[in-house]
């Protein structure tokens, strides 16, 4: 009778012999051995396809000194396409942010027929070739294309022209500020708005001070990403452009140009800045989602 | 009249929301709007404040019709549900909102949130923002932010569903006591027929989109003017009976019929409190036992089983069941003492929420 059934003393058994084995503490099986390797390979992936190309940009751009550095980038044809660069970011940035309100606006506060359309047709620049997005506007507008004749005829250049590029960069960044507004709308809800309208507050004055304060960290997020994408595209604009020096060679062309005429130094040296100016993008998206996970925790 | 709405109908599509709404609000009055989910009565809410503009009928604020008159310019207090406070401003700015858009001078919006503030109990929370309040907290401050610009009436929509219970408690209470004070003309969206009992003075009560009553707590309580009242608001035993031989039966339980045919069925309905229970067996005339008690605080909720197997719900103080002795699973005696008939017809009976109830004086009143 005073003996104990034997499963519960075998498996009594097998558990301690277990335990005594292996002390780990963690939920998971497999030995630190594999945890290392994993670390390493995931941080040496980094380093060797990210870190070092990135540090090479600089070497190079340096190697042949600060003195060509400054020279290289100071040279009208650079100026110019840093101007260039500059500008189709400051026309094209402020019509994606209308156009991404506008949009986000509608898809998250409204219903009507052809919202799922409108939600696909948003990301439709993301999964076009830049490069057939840029033939896509040269049809359109070129002189054998189907408005180009017209064009002509009122003597207005499109193609491989300022016109062309900031077209194709707007299309190409197209859906970076919707994409960010639209979760944060959504999430939102048209509540606050109502509540702003009941207390007397117009359209206008509901948007200023309620809609654009609750999406202000989203509608940011979506400008750098936007700003940087229109600053560094290659594929599209380099189809409409036309790769006119010092007229319409933007950045990335003009890295390009450079790089073919065997001026590597000046090619990394105009490199170097737009690598600049992606960390600082990168930079300011860490320092602001910091800052929002912050206000989130207080 | 403070509100009043003629004739008011609502369709989304096909789908009449509401459906030829009359109601008439007095000046100073506090009206619940009580009904079912989805019966209309957010909708109801929204077209007096104009966030939703009726198919047909008119609506009036003071006399004025304001069918075309603006959200912003009918000159409303509204709290949403989840209270819709603007999470980018503190308390202050909150309140301060309306008044802004509304251009008071600086000097008078202070004034006003102050005193907003103090007659809240909401001092040292004004730098605070939305996230860093309680419930009950951001309840107070959404509705001091309508009331900032003195409106003329107040419109809540389930002001207390969005807080606990130990709250809403608290909340009702302090609602009452506000409406006291300041004596605004207030209306408010309620599903809890308990909260519409306690606070209001006068209670509309709609189903589907169609008004089924208006009265006070105590008439839609005693008085009800149809079944879907009767077995909204408050707790009631529901039977179906058929009449033999003169006398309505369901299980053991038989009601006078004389004068109604054979075969005739009827619904009738007694409220919990009308049970009379007995742990004297020879005391009532029918038995039971007491399968279930579920404490309520000073009453208690008992359950009763027939032999038949109805069951029957009860209601009664804590003193009278120890006074009783009575304990689950005991078998009791019990009587009703008062119901009322919910729905007759030849065979068959109308479905439970079926509205086309006359009164009828077929059987006695009392048992």
């Amino acid at each position: 009778m005073g003996q104990p059934p034997p499963a519960v003393e075998e498996s009594g058994v097998v558990t301690n012999h277990k335990s005594a084995k292996q002390p780990s503490q963690r939920g998971t099986e497999e030995p630190p051995l594999v945890k290392w390797l994993l670390i390493l390979v995931a941080l040496g992936f980094c380093f060797v396809f990210l870190l070092l190309p990135l540090a090479n940009v600089f070497v190079q751009a340096l190697s042949k000194g600060w003195a060509y550095y400054a020279a290289a980038l100071s040279s009208p044809d650079s100026l110019a396409a840093i101007g260039l660069t500059l500008l189709v970011a400051a026309i094209s940035v402020p019509l994606n942010v209308l156009f991404g309100l506008a949009a986000a606006w509608a898809i998250a506060k409204f219903e009507f027929t052809g919202k799922s359309m409108l939600i696909t047709l948003i990301d439709l620049p993301f999964s076009i070739s830049p490069v057939v997005a840029g033939l896509m506007f040269v049809v359109l507008f070129g002189l054998q294309g189907l408005l180009g004749p017209w064009l002509d005829a009122r003597d207005l250049k499109v193609i491989f022209a300022v016109p062309g590029i900031v077209l194709v960069t707007v299309f190409v960044t197209f859906p970076f500020v919707a994409r960010e507004l639209i979760p944060v709308m959504q999430a939102t809800g048209s509540e606050q708005e109502q509540a702003a309208l009941t207390l007397g507050a117009n359209g206008w004055q509901t948007f200023w001070h309620v809609t654009l304060p609750s999406v202000k960290w989203g509608l940011l997020y979506g400008i750098i990403l936007c700003n940087a994408r229109a600053m560094g595209e290659f594929g599209a604009v380099s189809v409409v452009s036309g790769h006119i020096t010092g007229k319409t060679d933007t950045m990335p062309l003009r890295v390009e140009k450079l790089y073919n005429e065997y001026d590597a130094p000046a090619a990394f040296a105009v490199a170097s800045l737009l690598v600049v100016l992606a960390l600082l993008t990168l930079a300011i998206k860490i320092f602001m989602e910091r800052r929002q996970a912050r206000k989130e925790l207080s | 009249m403070s509100i009043e709405l003629r004739n008011v109908i609502k369709r989304f599509g096909d789908v009449a929301a509401v459906n030829d709404v009359s109601i008439s609000v007095k000046e100073g009055e506090l009206m619940a709007l009580l009904g079912p989910s989805g019966c209309g009565k957010t909708t109801v809410l929204r077209m007096i404040a104009g966030l939703e503009m009726p198919t047909s009928g008119d609506i009036f604020i003071r006399g004025n019709r304001v069918n075309d008159v603006s959200v912003q310019r009918r000159n409303i207090g509204f709290v949403f549900q989840n209270y819709a406070l603007f999470k980018n401003m503190t308390v202050s700015s909150n309140i301060a909102f309306g008044l802004k858009i509304k251009k008071w001078n600086r000097a008078d919006i202070r004034g006003r949130v102050a005193e907003l503030l103090g007659l809240f109990g909401l001092e040292g929370l004004d730098r605070r923002y939305p996230h860093q309040l309680s419930g009950g907290q951001r309840q107070r401050v959404a509705i001091a932010r309508a009331l900032a610009s003195q409106p003329s009436v107040l419109l809540l929509d389930e002001p207390f569903g969005a807080v606990d219970a130990k709250i809403r408690e608290e909340l009702r209470e302090w609602l009452v006591t506000l409406h006291h004070d300041l004596n605004v003309t207030t209306l408010f969206v309620t599903h809890d027929q308990e909260e519409a009992l306690e606070v209001s003075n006068r209670i509309v009560i709609f189903s589907r989109g169609v008004l089924e009553q208006v009265g006070t707590p105590r008439e839609v309580y005693e008085q009800p003017a149809n079944e879907f009242v009767a077995r909204f608001v408050g707790a009631m035993n529901v039977l179906e009976l058929q009449v033999t031989n003169g006398v309505a039966r369901a299980g053991e339980l038989e009601f006078p019929a004389s004068g109604l045919a054979d075969g005739q069925k009827l619904r009738i309905g007694f409220r919990p409190y009308a049970v009379q229970i007995s742990s004297d067996l020879t005391q009532y005339r029918y038995h039971a036992i007491l399968r279930h008690t579920f404490f309520l605080g000073v009453l208690l909720r008992v359950e009763l089983e027939l032999p038949s197997g109805l069951s029957v719900r009860a209601r009664m103080t804590k003193e009278e069941y120890a006074h009783q002795a009575l304990e689950q699973g005991r078998e009791v005696s019990f009587q009703i003492r008062q119901y009322r008939v919910l729905a007759k017809e030849t065979a068959p009976l109308p479905p439970e929420r079926d509205l086309s109830y006359q009164p009828s004086p077929a059987i006695g009143e009392n048992i």
